[in-house]
């Protein structure tokens, strides 16, 4: 037993990459999760219109962070707003009741304003005559405050980041360990063509799972698919490319088949933690949260919730579109230049790291 | 299987030198493989016989050197891992290597087939490449490297780890080809398939020891060999090696009375190994 214990703990020492997993990864997953674990919102967003907007803006409690009035607009202008995802209240003067709109695709956000609106109108009904009417509250996009209605949308993207990541980085780094990756570097193929000939199928089968998630999230659990559906499909491709993109960064930096899967999870648990799935992004601590801002995962959440639960307009969600864009570029640059090193002949006299050739063979 | 045009094709390379680092692989290393001829590199691990084969092949390119090739449409390679999806069937993995190469369904269809015929695995056409035995899989790495009828095969270490009757139907296809035109080139370590070559290169240490044909390797060698039945003591020890039951020893520089033991003439075997030898006596390892 003694010399299998001995024999593990040199075959893990040598493992750099698990070595790292084990005792890195454990403190950074504890320290980054402790600060972004929390459903506590501590400010709701408020977009006022109507002609008291503005003095309306200096009475609401100090959950409420009015970031826009516009004493000139009316309701429709506040629906923008929220639908928009600038504001997540709107209230609306100008009648004989202030309306407040509230965004229930933004769940924590629109639980805690609710709270504090029913506390607000109990203070009300305790002292009648003494201050504003009470509001009137609508709760729009998700009013029955369903948690699968926002979670089925961001669901689609772990979908896609499971095929797309974990599956391709599987699928290239099985062409290294079998040692077919050399063929394929001798044969008359462009790097560009055997990059999309990997790559295209798992589009599809991602692509194809997509579907179905969105069926059955639509079907059983009744979440709304209110917008374009091109904008949606847009955003997926957008994403998917991001996500295979990284899949074959992974496996060009992988030697087999359990590297890939350590370095592939270790993508897919910071993306479903910190991109607003399950924890709200303004509840996350700042000194967290920019690391949500590079994860594909947090773009593509803005744009399945935006577009199947809001309706948003592609030209209300430039951002998320912009940045899922600039992130496909980067990866799928740096995987396509890794995968063409690989593929393309090279070796170099001494004084740097020759590339590694395809694969390994005897007698080298 | 080369066009007219190309029937005395001389492929090969010159003065290579490739370095892992700043270990070096292959250093000021030539060879030739015309067409119709069978051409060996023979060598121990680590030789530098894989890092040859791909640069010859295209899978990597020399820090220094020339090489002499086909274009990658008319080159034929087998790596030293076979090159073979193992969950495709032997019929897809030709499949996809006729596609890969250009050709038409219809000439990939006919070519699969005869090819299946030559190397006996039509009956296997359906089966897992996975699921084959060792013996069958290589014969299907070397027609799937042959399928597009190349001018220039280069096969690496393709008979290692075969059964004997497997190696002479891979011998069979290997030199079916070389009869059609195709220049090959093979890495061995087996020196009775080098004997059977038309011309051999000696690789040790990334470094060539000796070329030519197997009786011009054989001729070159230098000084002499004793055969006897002990191993011989002082300096003789590290010159001598157990073979067939006796022991050789070379004499690098023979005298009257050099030494016990009866004279006998050197086959390739001993050629290369005392190559081998000689390179360890200039460099003062023993």
């Amino acid at each position: 037993m003694w010399a299998m214990i001995v024999k593990e703990f040199r075959q893990v020492r040598r493992d750099r990459r698990t070595l790292a997993m084990m005792i890195v990864l454990p403190v950074l997953l504890l320290v980054v999760l402790g600060y972004a674990a929390s459903f506590d919102v501590k400010s709701v967003t408020v977009a006022a219109a109507g002609p008291q907007a503005s003095v309306l803006a200096g009475r609401l409690p100090g959950l409420f962070d009015v970031t826009t009035t516009a004493p000139g607009q009316g309701r429709a202008w506040a629906q923008n707003e929220l639908r928009d995802g600038k504001a997540e209240v709107a209230v609306v003067t100008g009648g004989s009741r202030p309306l407040v709109l509230v965004d229930g695709s933004q769940l924590f956000a629109a639980k805690a304003a609710l709270g504090a609106l029913a506390e607000l109108k109990a203070q009300a009904a305790a002292k009648p005559g003494a201050g504003a009417p009470a509001p009137v509250v609508r709760v729009l996009y998700n009013p029955g405050l369903n948690t699968s209605a926002i979670m089925i949308p961001g669901l689609c993207g772990v979908v896609l980041v499971f095929v797309g990541t974990i599956i391709t980085s599987l699928g290239v780094v099985r062409e290294r360990q079998s040692g077919t990756l050399e063929q394929l570097a001798v044969m008359p193929l462009k790097p560009r063509d055997v990059f999309l000939g990997k790559i295209v199928p798992y589009f599809l089968v991602a692509a194809f799972d997509l579907a179905i998630v969105l069926g059955v999230g639509i079907a059983i659990f009744g979440v709304p698919f209110r917008g374009n559906p091109a904008v949606f499909g847009l955003g997926a491709l957008l994403f998917l490319f991001v996500t295979l993109g990284i899949g074959v960064l992974i496996s060009s930096v992988s030697q087999n088949q359990g590297q890939a899967i350590q370095l592939a999870v270790m993508t897919l648990l910071p993306q479903v933690l910190l991109s607003g799935l399950i924890f709200p992004l303004t509840s996350i601590a700042a000194g967290v949260r920019w690391i949500a801002y590079f994860l594909p995962l947090t773009y593509f959440n803005m744009i399945s919730r935006g577009v199947m639960l809001r309706a948003e307009p592609i030209a209300a969600l430039w951002q998320p579109f912009l940045f899922l864009t600039l992130l496909g570029a980067i990866v799928v640059t740096g995987a396509t230049l890794r995968f063409r090193a690989y593929l393309a002949p090279a070796a170099r006299e001494r004084g740097g790291r020759a590339p590694v050739p395809a694969a390994q063979g005897a007698g080298a | 299987m080369s066009g007219a045009g190309t029937a005395t094709a001389v492929w090969g390379a010159s003065d290579l030198r490739v370095s892992y680092g700043h270990v070096v692989a292959l250093d000021g290393v030539s060879l030739t493989a015309p067409a119709g001829q069978v051409t060996a590199v023979v060598g121990g691990d680590g030789a530098g016989k894989s890092t040859l084969l791909r640069c010859l092949a295209g899978a990597m390119s020399p820090g220094r050197g020339q090489v002499r090739r086909p274009a990658k449409e008319r080159t034929g390679y087998l790596p030293a891992s076979s090159g073979i999806y193992p969950d495709l069937t032997v019929a897809e993995n030709l499949d996809f290597r006729a596609q890969g190469y250009g050709m038409s369904r219809q000439l990939a269809a006919q070519r699969s087939a005869e090819y299946l015929d030559r190397a006996g695995l039509a009956p296997a056409a359906g089966r897992l490449a996975g699921q084959l035995s060792g013996g069958m899989r290589q014969k299907l790495a070397v027609i799937a490297a042959m399928l597009h009828q190349p001018e220039l095969i280069v096969l690496d270490e393709p008979t290692t780890g075969v059964d004997p009757v497997s190696r002479s139907g891979l011998w069979w296809l290997i030199a079916r080809a070389a009869a059609e035109g195709c220049a090959i080139v093979l890495a061995t370590t087996y020196l009775d398939e080098a004997e059977r070559c038309t011309s051999v290169l000696v690789l040790d240490a990334g470094i060539a020891l000796a070329s030519g044909t197997p009786a011009e390797i054989v001729a070159a060698m230098p000084g002499s060999l004793r055969s006897s039945q002990q191993r011989p003591d002082g300096d003789a020890f590290a010159r001598s090696w157990r073979r067939a039951g006796r022991w050789r020893t070379w004499d690098p520089d023979p005298g009257p009375g050099a030494g016990d033991g009866q004279a006998i003439e050197p086959d390739l075997q001993d050629a290369v190994t005392v190559a081998a030898l000689a390179r360890q006596l200039r460099a003062g390892e023993f």
